[in-house]
C-alpha cells in the first residue's frame, strides 16, 4: 500500500501568508502538495463554518495562516481568529477530531522559508497521526456508502 | 447582609398571597406593567404582560412549566424600549439567558425590575397539561419537589432541570425564595437598591434571612451538579465521535426547531435557511456522485457543530432545544457538554455576570499563545 498522503485545507490570508506562499514558488522553495491553498482576505474572515466543513469533507488538516499579532491588515482580524480558533478547538476535540489536525500559525509575507517548514511539519505530523476520522477515502475497507452532513 | 421579607401564606393561598403583592405594586405606581407566568383562560400556563392590575389574579409564578424561554420574551418587550417600568419573573434559565442578550444589545433592562425564583424544575408541555387536568396545583408540586420528588403520575421534569446547578438565580432585583423558608411561608429577598426601594415603597418591612435556607439551597445544589457530572460523562461515553453524533442525529430532520426555541441563538436570520445553504441541482448530484447516494435533507450535523460554534459560549442549559425537538433528540447534553468546554476555554460562565464580555468580542495581543505556539 501507498504511504498515506494526507490532504490538508489552507485558510491563507491574503496579505501575508499566501503572499509567503508566493514567496516560497517565486524562490523555487518547494512544499509537499498536501496543501490546498483558499485565499482568504484575512484570518479573521474564516468562518467556523468553513473549517467544519473542511472536516466533514474528510480533511485530514486544517491550516489557517494569518499575520503575526499587530501586522494584521484590518488590524486585529487576526486576533479574531485565534480566539476562534481556540473556541472551535474545544467543539472538534468532543467530537474526536484531535487538535493536532487544526492549525493557526502566524506566517509574514516574508517568510517564505517558514511557510515551507509549517507545511512539511503538518504534513509530517499528520502522517504520524493518520487519516482523520472522517476521512471516508483512506479508509481501508471502502465501505462508507454516505457523505457525513 | 440580610434583606429578606416574609410572606406567609395558608394552604392554596401562595398564588393569591402574589397576586396581591403585584397588585399592590402596580397601583402604587410601583411598576406600570408585569410579565409573569399566569393561568390562561383556555388552558395552560403562559407568560402574560399585564398593565391593567385587576387582571393580577390569574398570576401562577410557580407552575412548573416553561412554554418558551422568558428570555426571548423579555427580548422583544425590551430591545426597542417602551420606556414603562415593567417588573418580570422569571427564572434562573431565563434570566442567564437574558444576561447573554443584554450583552448582544438585543435587549435592555434599564426600565426592568427584575424577579427571580427559586426553580425546582419543569414540566414538558404536554406533561404539564396533563397534570394540571389531573388536578395538580403549583403549591403540590413545590411540596413534593421541596422534599426531593419531581415525579408525578408516571412525569418527570425536564432532563435539562435533574441537572441544572442554578435553582436560585443571581443578577436580579428581587427574588423570590421557596428553598428552605419553611412550609407555607415564602421570602422575598432584595438584591439592589432597586430592589430595596420596591420592597419599602410595596410597604414590605425588612428582616432576616431564613434559617436553614442557605443549607438546603447548598444540598441541592450539591446534588445538581453531581448528577450532571454523571450526565456529561455518560453523553461523552456514548457520543465520542462524529460518527457516533450522527447516530445520535439520525431521526433530525433539519426542521431547526431547536434553534428557534434557544434563547441564546443570536443571529437575526440563520443562514442555514439563507440562499448560502440552496444549493443547485448538481450541487446535490455531485455530492450524491461521491459515494453513489446522499442523505436528505443535507448539512444536519454541519448545522448542529455551526451551531454550537455560535451559540455553545451562551448555553445556559434551560434545555428547551430538547423540548421542541419533534423528534425526542435529547439535545440538550449535546450543546451543554460542548459549552461546558468551550466556556471552561475562556473562563467565562454564560449568565454569570454583565459584567463579563463575551470572549469573541474581546481579544489581546499577548494571549491565548498556546494556540500558534509562536512567540515572536
Amino acid at each position: 500500500m501507498s504511504e498515506f498522503e494526507p490532504k490538508i485545507v489552507g485558510f491563507f490570508c491574503n496579505w501575508c501568508t499566501f503572499t509567503a506562499a508566493d514567496l516560497a514558488g517565486t524562490s523555487r522553495l518547494s512544499y509537499p502538495h498536501n496543501i490546498k491553498i483558499i485565499r482568504m482576505m484575512c484570518s479573521g474572515m474564516v468562518d467556523p463554518k468553513y473549517v467544519i466543513k473542511a472536516f466533514l469533507n474528510g480533511a485530514d488538516g486544517v491550516l489557517i495562516g494569518g499575520c503575526w499579532p499587530g501586522d494584521c491588515h484590518y488590524i486585529n482580524g487576526n486576533l479574531k481568529a485565534r480566539r476562534r480558533v481556540a473556541m472551535l478547538t474545544e467543539i472538534l476535540k468532543e467530537y474526536g477530531i484531535d487538535e493536532k489536525r487544526f492549525w493557526l500559525r502566524w506566517i509574514a509575507a516574508s517568510e517564505g522559508t517558514m511557510l515551507r517548514e509549517v507545511v512539511n511539519e503538518m504534513t509530517a505530523k499528520l502522517k504520524e497521526l493518520g487519516p482523520s476520522p472522517l476521512n471516508r477515502e483512506t479508509l481501508d475497507k471502502k465501505t462508507p456508502e454516505k457523505m457525513i452532513g | 447582609m440580610a434583606n429578606f421579607t416574609k410572606l406567609s401564606f395558608k394552604k392554596g393561598e401562595l398564588n393569591q398571597k402574589l397576586a396581591d403583592l403585584f397588585k399592590g405594586m402596580m397601583e402604587k405606581g410601583v411598576v406600570d406593567a408585569l410579565l409573569a407566568p399566569m393561568i390562561q383562560p383556555k388552558r395552560g400556563v403562559m407568560l402574560t404582560l399585564v398593565t391593567d392590575p385587576s387582571h393580577v389574579g390569574a398570576i401562577d409564578p410557580f407552575a412548573p412549566v416553561v412554554p418558551v424561554n422568558g428570555a426571548r420574551i423579555a427580548s422583544s418587550i425590551t430591545a426597542k424600549p417602551s420606556g414603562r417600568k415593567t417588573a418580570m419573573v422569571l427564572r434562573s434559565c431565563e434570566i442567564r439567558a437574558l444576561v447573554e442578550l443584554c450583552k448582544l444589545k438585543q435587549a435592555n433592562l434599564d426600565d426592568v425590575l427584575l424577579i427571580g425564583m427559586d426553580c425546582l424544575g419543569r414540566y414538558e408541555n404536554l406533561d404539564f397539561v396533563k397534570l394540571r387536568s389531573d388536578g395538580q396545583s403549583s403549591e403540590s408540586f413545590l411540596e413534593k419537589a421541596l422534599a426531593g420528588n419531581t415525579e408525578n403520575s408516571g412525569c418527570d421534569v425536564s432532563g435539562a432541570c435533574k441537572i441544572c446547578e442554578f435553582p436560585v438565580v443571581d443578577n436580579v432585583d428581587l427574588r423570590l425564595c421557596i428553598i428552605g423558608t419553611g412550609a407555607d411561608a415564602l421570602y422575598i429577598e432584595s438584591l439592589t437598591p432597586k430592589g430595596d426601594k420596591t420592597l419599602e415603597a410595596a410597604g414590605l418591612g425588612i428582616g432576616e434571612a431564613p434559617a436553614g435556607r442557605e443549607a438546603a439551597v447548598q444540598q441541592l445544589v450539591k446534588k445538581r451538579k453531581d448528577d450532571c457530572d454523571t450526565a456529561f460523562a455518560q453523553y461523552r461515553e456514548s457520543t465520542p465521535s462524529v460518527d457516533a453524533l450522527e447516530d445520535r442525529l439520525a431521526n433530525c430532520i433539519n426542521c431547526y426547531n431547536c434553534r428557534v426555541a434557544c434563547p441564546v441563538c443570536y443571529c437575526k436570520e440563520c443562514v442555514f435557511v439563507t440562499d448560502t445553504f440552496r444549493h443547485n441541482g448538481d450541487q446535490y448530484m455531485g455530492w450524491a456522485d461521491t459515494f453513489g447516494t446522499l442523505k436528505m435533507p443535507t448539512d444536519t450535523i454541519f448545522y448542529h457543530l455551526t451551531r454550537m460554534s455560535h451559540m455553545s459560549l451562551f448555553c445556559v442549559g434551560c434545555g428547551q432545544c430538547t423540548s421542541a425537538c419533534p423528534n425526542s433528540i435529547d439535545l440538550m447534553p449535546m450543546f451543554r457538554a460542548v459549552a461546558q468546554k468551550t466556556q471552561a476555554r475562556f473562563d467565562y460562565q454564560a449568565g454569570r455576570s454583565h459584567d463579563e464580555k463575551q470572549p469573541l468580542t474581546v481579544f489581546e495581543n499577548d494571549e491565548l499563545v498556546e494556540v500558534t505556539g509562536q512567540v515572536k
